[in-house]
Parts: C-alpha cells; structure tokens; sequence
C-alpha cells in the first residue's frame, strides 16, 4: 500500500487499482468544524483534477477534486451521519470515496509523505 | 452590572441574578424574559379569533377531499398572543434601540409616516386584479415613484416589479440577455470584480452566464486594466457595485462603461450603496445600462428582520425595450405610463416576460414615495452627504487603533473600513464584533469584503446624531484597545445578550427545523426547563 | 428636515475632525463632470408629514378599496379578516426595523418567529420542513421546479392547465433563461381539474409536475393519483396552494403524496395591498433539504445550553456558494411570514378548519344565488370558497360594468388568459368569511342588470 498527496490537500492510498481518497488532517484544520459532506455516487466516472465531493463547514462549502481519473467504487456511507469523522480521523475513517483508476501513471505526479510534509510548511 | 446602559439596550439579567448568588425559579430575571415556542404554549381548544358558524355542510362535491382531523396547529387566545409576540420581539435588537451599522446594509431610521400611508385603505385594502379604473390611484403611486427613480439616476425607463435587490439584479442581467438575444449574438461571459457581493456571482450563474472574476488593485478599486483585458466578443456585461463594497467610490466608472460598451457589453451596476451618492451623482451619466435599487436600503421601507425588500431595476434606453412586465416608462408626452400585457403590444414587443404574479412591491412602493416626497429634491442630497460625512468621522476617529487599508488614498463613500491587523495573538474581528453587543450596539458587517484580511465594515447612515456616533466610536475604540491588550472576556462576549454564542456547527450537522412536538401533549418541557442550563 | 439629525454646527466639526474643508471634498473620487452643483431641478423640495399625509392620501381616495364595495375577486390573492393584533404586533420596532438575523445573540425574537412559521407552514401543507419563506407564491414555484431538476437530474417539466396563468407565465419567463423544457397543458372550460391530461404528459424525461390546489378555477385536483403517476416515473409531485386557507377544510398536499409543496402565504394575516409584498411558502421533504432553496432556521443551543436558534445550512445560500448556490433569494418575507405566522397563532388549527368552513359556506350560498341569475351556468363540480361561472357574453366587459355599479365582480378568465377565446366567457367569484348575505344579494341583483 502505497500513499500519495495533492497540492490540494487530498490523499490517496493504492492497493492494486483502488484507490481510497480522503483530505489531508491539515485540510481539515483549515475548514473547520465539518457539517456535511456531499458524496459522489458510485459509478461516476471523472477526470483528474474534477470536482467530485464537496465539504461543507458552518461558513464555507470546499469541493474536493480527485487526484487522479476513474471510476467511483464506494463512497464512504458512514460520514451522512457522521461528518465529525473528517475532523476526527481525516487521513483513515473519515475516508471521502474509492476510486478504480484508469491512469496509474498519474500518481507520479502527486507527492509522497515527505514532500507534502513540506509542502505544507512553505504555506 | 445591571444597570441599563444608555443605547437602552438591557443587560442579561441572568448574568445579574447569577452574580448575586441566586437562580429565579420563573428562569425569568426581571426584565429579562425567556418565551416557550407558542407550539409549547398553545392548544388545540384555544382561538384568539372569535368565528361565526357555517350555517350548513360542506357540498357533496367535496366530501372526497375534506381532511380527516384539523391541522396540528396549537391557537392562543389574543392576550396570550399579544404577549407571545411582544416578549419575543425583546430578544431582538433594532435600529429604534440603537445604531446597526451595518456595511451595505444601510439601516437607517424608518419613518412611521410611511407605515401610515401604507395602511390607508386605498392602498393597502386593494387587490390586484380589480378592474383598472378602480385602481387608479394605485397605478400613479407606481407612475409618480418610478418618474423619481429615473430622474434621480438620470435613466431612461424602470422595471418596477422585482421583489427585492436580488431579483433586480437578475432582471437586469435577463434584459441583457434579451437584448443580446436581439442582436443575434451569443455573450456567455459576465465580469464581476472580487470584490462583489455574493449575490451577483450567483445572480450572473442563475442567468445562465458564466462568471469571470477581476481583481481589486491594492487601493481598493476594480483593476481597470485587468478588466479590460478581459473585454472581448464573448462578454456580455461587467457587474460593479459603485460604491463599491469597500466603500469607495470607482472613479474609472465612465472609462469602463466606454471600454466594455466599445466591446459591444452592457454595465450592470449594484446600486446597493445607491444611499452614498443619491442627489449627487446620477448613475445614468457614468455609463451604466441596468442598476436595482433596493428600496429597503436607500428610501428605508423597514427591513423587517429580512424582509421583505424592493428592488425596482432602472435601465438606460439600450435596455428599455426589453424589460419585464410590469413595467413604466416616460412616453412621447413627457408622462410616465405602466405597461402591462394588455397594452404592451403598443411599443413594448419585447419584453422579456414576467417575474412575478402581480405588480411588485406596492406596499414598499407606497413607503419609498412617502420618504421621498418628505426629503425631496434637496433632501435627499442631504441624505447623501450627510451618510458619508458620519462614515468618514468614523474612519478618522478610529483609525489610530483600528487599521483603514483603503484610507490613505482618500475619503471613504458612506462606509469605512477597518482590518484586524495588529489586535493582540488570537484576537479577531469576531471579538469586537460580539464585544460591540455588550456595548449595546448592533455589530457591523465582518469578514466582508473579502478582500481585506478579518475585514470590519462600518455603515453608520445618516440618521446617527454627531452624539450617538461619539458613543459609538468610543465603544469601539475600547473594544480595539482591549483587543491589543489581550483581554480575555472577549472571547466568550456577548455577556449581556438574551443567549450566549451559539452553537451553529450542532445546528447544520443535526439540522432540527421544526418542532417535532405534539401540541398540549404531556412532556412538553417547562419553561425553566427550555430556559434554563 | 426632521429625519436628519446632525445641525450646521456638527456638521462643521465633524468636518473639522475628517481634515476636509467642505463636504464636497469626500466626494473627490467622482469625476467633476458627474458630480451634480446642486439639488436635481424640476423636483420638489422637502415637505412637511402634513403635506405628505395630504398628497398620498388623495391618491389613496382615487382608488375604490376592497371594504367600501361588495367584493368576490380572488385568484390568487384573497381578502380576509386579519385580527387588529396581528398589525399591531408587526410594528413593535423590534421587529419592524430588525435586519436579518446575521447576530443570533441579539436577534432571537425572529429567529423564534422563523421557527414557528416553518413549523407552521410544514404542518399545514403535510410535509416534514418548510423554509423560512420566499419572496412570493409565484417566484418559489419556479424555485420549486429547479429543485426538482437539481435533485432527479431531469428538466421538463409539465405545467397543469390549472396553474395561475401568471405562476405559468413567470415559470415560463424563467425557463427561457435557463432552458428548462416546459410543458404547459391548455385550460378549457369543463368542470373537473385537468388530472387526466397531466399524467399522460409525464414520461421517462419529466423531473416534475406541477399542480395547483385548489386550481385557478376553483377546481381541486386528486393529488394522490396524479403523485402515483409522477413517482412511478421518477418524477416530483410539486403542489401549489394560492389559498392556504382551503387546507383548514381538504387534505395537505404531502399527506397526499405532493414531495414538494409552494404557495402563496398572504391569505393568512398579510393583506392585498395591490399585489404585493406577499409571502412565497416552500415545504419538501427532509430528504431534500441541502436542495432547498432560501433561509432556513434551525434550533441549537448557546454556550450556557441554553435552546437557542440560529440560520443554518447557509453553505447552500449565494453569499457562500456564490455562483453554485441553490437559489440567488437573498432576501425573504420576514415581516410577512411574522403576520402570517401571529394570525395563525391566533386562530390555531382548529380555527382554521372554522374559518375554511365559512368560507366555504359564504361561496356555497354566493353559488346558489348566483345560479338563478338568468344566463349564468356553474362550471364546477367541487369547489373550496371560488368557484367559475360561464356566462352568456365575455365576462371581461362584464366586470367592467359590474365595476361601474360599484361591485368588484370576480375576475373574468379573459384578464387572466388573455389568449384563450374558449375561455372569455368564463368569470372566477369567490366569496370569503368577509362577505355579507346583502353584498351577494347585491352582487346577483347588478350581475341581472348587466347581463339582461
């Protein structure tokens, strides 16, 4: 299992052609109490870099962009009830959608721990 | 602390009983009143309205659609309601209690004469669709205060149907539509400045364009030279707010209106802010197409705690001919006249439909005329000075502690604008905002215009005496001092208002939006219960 | 000028404060060639509140009132007793000159009120929230139909021949802009609501059918076959109620399977006031409530625990979402939804009931003189308090002479659906607990007169 992150605060875990993709713990720091989070329905096929999920916070409505192109597989269910879980477990239970990708080459251009670690820092 | 401070407005009594060592058993603090939901008061037995008895049963034809039991609706006699109401109404702050400057907002004094003439019954006990000749009176209300709009914005004709600013920015962004759709030309691009309001993003969206965004140069004013860049065959309009949200004046307006009305677009312009600069500058001889007046904001028709509003849309003569039914506009004889579908074959062809049932806001209509005829010609210039004179006593009287980002380029228009920059590590503007409540005053509009850092955005208007200002500026001069000296009470004010901060993450996670009681059913809680921790 | 406080000699200290000479020097940002020298010519100056009273009121007395005249017209807007509480309670200050409650704190008297009303309006139409209103019946039945798109993802939408012309004409202004596909049914002259043509129209592409209940015609449709239709194709049941006192008497529309319900509140405690402000009521079910448009009120608690209210779900409102919000409503109806929900107060659901009941009975005893009124015809088979009557010439002229012998006599379908010839015979009356057994009597005697 490999883990991979975007400018945009997402992140990605692969194993095999699945990949779990969720916000950064920073990403959440910076919106706040989440309220609700919009889900994608499984199926829906996007491009890298397309809105596919939005979070809500009590001010602000973020979308969150997959990192990489494919094909909805799931959608985290557990957050309808419970949004809190991206506050409170952002980068493992609060998990936002899985995705089967139909580029795995695209990773190469995301980050690995390191990197964003400093990515963050330089904001 | 328990003393009523001057502004009127009441100390939180609970604070009060609690600091001398005792909780009231009624969870009520003398003046300081809790109020159940009348859901939780009423019962189904109860009638404030004494009814006569229908003399005979419903007809055959509708037995199969009667409903099987009266709605779940709780009644209360008349004083019960008139009691219900009154005590609600004292968890509300006013401007009849005290400044609510709030920026863009414009809450200024509402005269009592116009709730008068509003209630006259040839006003407001008018329906309609009565025949026209019985409703005459009524029209020329419409006629007389559509003949001010386009004479104090210079102007060539008015929509006067639109319900609210909102809705007239979508009908001036409808009329471009349609006089693009005229030209045989498809503009699908609208230039709105960063620093807009939120609604015209949305409003330029829900008609169907798509937004482009201009940045605001470090002065506070639209990029011209962004904007212009911009320009181009696929752009239909720019939308500005002039004033703008920061509270100055554009002074390009007339080189942008040339530039995009050269690349074939058409100006809107927000006339939110409209109260800076009526009797003094006519919109009209700076190049702007369609502009909404929000009669609400300017000619103080009441804000009613969120409406209803008014929001007539003046438009030059390119646009005109396509404006909404119903609509007014000066004719060959030098008179206004109201075209409705009956006659609107008669010069009015293309109007672009109809936004809404019947003819606007009558009952704003009636209001905004009454202010106008008592402020006339000169008084309503005065109106516009004198709003921006107290704007720009604010901005120099607090300047000093509060940072003005746009203030040394000039004077403000009719609101000044502050930073947080400099308040002590962890203080924001959120703190002087809810510390302004303990000071007994409405706080100003925060946080926006987003392109000022925790921004603080202060719309005294005109009605302020010099005495209610000096108040004023010195509770928010010992709020920003406070803030620099780290003073920690600040991050749980308000202190002193019927409820403390509330908790709005619990409200939009768990949305609960009506009360899911049965009415007069037992285990409805006890008012101390509801009022109390 | 009373409404100015500020005297010459603050405004020169004032002055003295800013830095400015004069106050022409704040307006230096206006190009000089736009700044006006002096007050606008040929308007009048400043005028005394007695010279004001005495103009508006002379306008006022050129217009024929609904109480100085037997009275029947409705469609769409209704004339009935509001209690003299309701608009005295309206004018406390607090109420009156609040702005919206952007600082729950020191706003929860209308955050209170907002709750109650949409309690109130979600209990009457039968769904399970309501919204704290919108800006009229016609502008949320429009809101109504971008909702049903955004939520089934499908954009035609079929109009029943029912609809009050001018909701049809506003839906269809609308759609132009947004090229929402509309399917408008045309109205005719027979005595049932138009159930049958409105569920062949639906197919596979319809996001939703829109009904109104009771009809412009006085009509009333069976909502629960017309929603079975609608559902077993994908499709919303939108139900629009312009009399939201006929719910004292038929069923709500969401007990009937109506999946989102809009009306016109002014009925109840508003007033006519020549058309406007009125109050646009939105109720749904809760399902769908992150697709809802306008202001919603939802309950919470303070930092004592306190129960307190706040606005909530903003993140669908145009501030936040700007050019992706569900609706660009700003503001609503706050001060009508107050009216309407202290008269509802005050009569409560069982007054309600009593109050359709004589209604009810006023249009039945109007219908039965009425219908011995050589010439006259009644068109309905089931009506709540209006109901149309056929008659033997264009009932436009009608009612213009009708207005000539001072009786305000219904609405002729000729004004209301200008483009229907079928229809101009057709004259919409409508009684309400309002009318006198003399002003139908009156009504009868005038309407023989122009008719023989």
């Amino acid at each position: 299992m490999t883990r991979y992150f975007s400018q945009e605060h997402e992140w990605i875990e692969i194993e095999g052609d699945l990949g779990t993709v969720g916000i950064t713990d920073y990403a959440q720091g910076q919106l706040g109490d989440i309220t609700f989070v919009d889900l994608p329905e499984a199926g829906a096929t996007f491009g890298k870099g397309d809105s596919v999920a939005v979070v809500d916070s009590v001010k602000a409505a973020s979308d969150v962009y997959t990192p990489v192109s494919g094909t909805i597989a799931e959608a985290n269910g557990a957050l309808t009830d419970e949004p809190e879980l991206v506050n409170t477990q952002a980068e493992t239970g609060g998990w936002l959608f899985r995705v089967t990708l139909s580029d795995a080459s695209e990773l190469e251009a995301l980050m690995d721990e390191s990197a964003y670690k400093q990515y963050v820092e330089s904001l | 602390m328990n003393a009523v401070n001057a502004s009127g407005w009441r100390p939180q009594m609970g604070e009060a009983g609690e600091g001398a060592g005792f909780k009231t058993a009624s969870g009520d603090y003398g003046l300081m009143l809790e109020e159940a939901l009348s859901f939780e008061l009423g019962s189904s037995e109860k009638c404030g309205v004494d009814l006569d008895k229908p003399s005979r049963p419903a007809a055959a034809g509708l037995s199969k659609f009667l409903r099987k039991s009266a709605p779940a609706l709780p009644g209360l006699t008349e004083p019960e309601t008139v009691r219900h109401y009154t005590r609600l109404s004292r968890q509300n702050y006013a401007i009849d209690l005290g400044p609510f400057p709030l920026g863009s907002c414009t809450m200024k004094h509402n005269p009592r004469l116009n709730e008068k003439m509003a209630r006259l019954p040839g006003f407001a006990d008018v329906h309609p669709l009565q025949p026209q000749k019985t409703v005459e009176g009524a029209l020329e209300v419409i006629e007389q205060l559509a003949d001010w709009l386009i004479t104090l914005t210079g102007m060539a004709s008015v929509a006067m149907s639109p319900k609210a600013g909102a809705h007239g920015e979508l009908c001036g962004l409808l009329c471009i539509r349609a006089a693009l759709d005229a030209r045989g030309e498809k503009r699908d691009v609208v230039l709105v400045p960063e620093s807009a309001h939120g609604t015209n993003p949305a409003t330029a969206a829900f008609a169907g364009f798509k937004v482009q965004s201009i940045p605001a140069t470090p002065e506070g004013r639209v990029d011209v030279e962004a904007l212009k860049a911009k320009l181009g065959p696929n752009v239909a309009g720019v939308m500005i707010t002039n004033p703008n949200t920061c509270g100055l004046f554009e002074p390009e307006m007339k080189a942008i209106g040339d530039a995009v009305h050269a690349a074939g677009g058409y100006v809107y312009c927000d006339g939110a802010n409209f109260n800076a600069i009526v009797g003094k500058v006519r919109p009209g001889d700076l190049g702007v197409d369609a502009m909404h007046i929000n009669l609400h904001k300017t000619f103080s028709t009441p804000h009613g705690g969120g409406g209803p509003g008014a929001g007539p849309v003046v438009l030059s003569e390119a646009l005109a001919p396509f404006a909404p039914l119903p609509f007014v506009s000066r004719g060959e004889d030098g008179r206004v006249h109201l075209v409705e579908e009956e006659n609107a074959g008669e010069g009015h062809a293309q109007a672009f439909g109809r936004m809404v049932a019947f003819h606007g806001q009558m009952g704003m209509f009636t209001r905004a005329l009454t202010y106008i005829l008592s402020h006339g010609a000169d008084g309503l210039r005065q109106v516009a000075e004198d709003a921006v004179l107290n704007a720009n006593y604010v901005l120099r009287s607090c300047e000093d502690l509060l940072p003005a980002p746009f203030a040394k380029s000039g004077p403000c228009m009719h609101e000044a604008l502050f930073s947080d920059a400099g308040l002590a590590e962890g203080f924001s503007t959120l703190d002087i905002a809810k510390g302004l409540i303990d000071e007994g005053f409405h706080p100003m509009t925060v946080y926006f215009p987003l392109v000022v850092k925790g921004a603080m955005l202060v719309e005294p208007t005109e009605t302020e005496s010099k005495a209610g200002l000096d108040r004023f500026i010195g509770s928010l001069r010992s709020l920003a001092q406070r803030a620099k000296d780290g003073d920690q009470s600040l991050h749980s004010a308000p202190h002193f208002a019927p409820r403390r901060r509330l908790d709005e993450t619990l409200a939009a996670r768990k949305p609960v939006l009506v009360w899911q009681g049965t009415p007069g059913e037992p285990g409805t809680p006890s008012l101390s219960e509801i009022g109390g921790s | 000028m009373r409404y100015l406080p500020l005297t010459p000699a603050d405004r020169a200290e004032m002055l003295g404060v800013i830095g400015a000479d004069t106050v022409d020097d704040l307006f230096v940002d206006v190009p000089a060639e736009a700044r006006l020298s002096g007050p606008i010519e040929g308007l009048p100056a400043h005028a005394s509140e007695m010279a004001v009273e005495r103009h508006m009121s002379a306008l006022a007395a050129k217009n024929l009132s609904a109480g100085t005249a037997p009275f029947f017209i409705g469609a769409g807007a209704y004339r009935h007793h509001v209690p003299a509480s309701v608009d005295h309670l309206i004018q406390r200050g607090e109420f009156l000159t609040a702005y919206t409650p952007y600082q729950p704190e020191i706003a929860q008297g209308t955050l209170q009120v907002l709750f109650e009303f949409q309690t109130q309006v979600a209990r009457l139409f039968g769904t399970d929230i309501a919204n704290a209103s919108m800006y009229d019946g016609s502008t949320a039945c429009w809101e109504a139909i971008l909702m049903a798109s955004r939520i089934t993802r499908k954009d035609r939408a079929v109009l029943s021949s029912g609809l009050h012309p001018h909701y049809a004409e506003v839906v269809r202004t609308m759609a132009k802009f947004t090229e929402d596909d509309i399917v408008s049914l045309r109205a005719q002259l027979v005595p049932q609501a138009d159930d049958a043509a409105v569920i062949a129209a639906i197919d596979d592409k319809t996001s939703c059918v829109v009904v109104q209940y009771p009809d412009v015609m006085g009509r009333i449709p069976d909502l629960a076959a017309i929603a079975d239709a609608a559902h077993a194709k994908g499709a919303l049941l939108i139900a629009v109620v312009t009399e939201p006192v006929a719910l004292g008497m038929i069923e709500a529309p969401g007990a009937l399977g109506a999946d989102i319900v809009v009306g016109e509140g002014q009925s109840i405690g508003v007033g006519l006031q020549f058309g406007g402000p009125y109050l646009g009521l939105f109720g749904c079910r809760e399902k769908f409530v992150r697709q809802m448009p306008g202001r919603l009120c939802g309950q919470t608690v303070d930092a004592e625990g306190k129960r307190g209210f706040v606005l909530t779900l903003s993140t669908r409102e145009q501030h936040i979402r700007r050019e992706k919000a569900t609706s660009n409503i700003c503001t609503n109806s706050g001060l009508c939804a107050l009216a309407f929900s202290i008269h509802l107060t005050l009569l409560g659901g069982e007054g309600l009931a009593q109050l359709a009941a004589v209604n009810h009975d006023k249009a039945q005893a109007m219908i039965e003189r009425l219908a011995k009124v050589p010439g006259v015809k009644v068109l309905n088979d089931a009506y709540f308090n209006e109901a149309t009557l056929v008659l033997p010439r264009d009932a436009r002229e009608v009612v213009r002479e009708l207005a000539d012998r001072k009786v305000l006599g219904g609405v002729s379908l000729g004004r209301l659906f200008p483009e229907e010839s079928d229809l101009h015979n057709g004259l919409l009356v409508t009684a309400t607990e309002t009318v006198t057994d003399e002003d139908i009597e009156t009504f009868a005697r005038e309407l023989e007169g122009v008719l023989a």
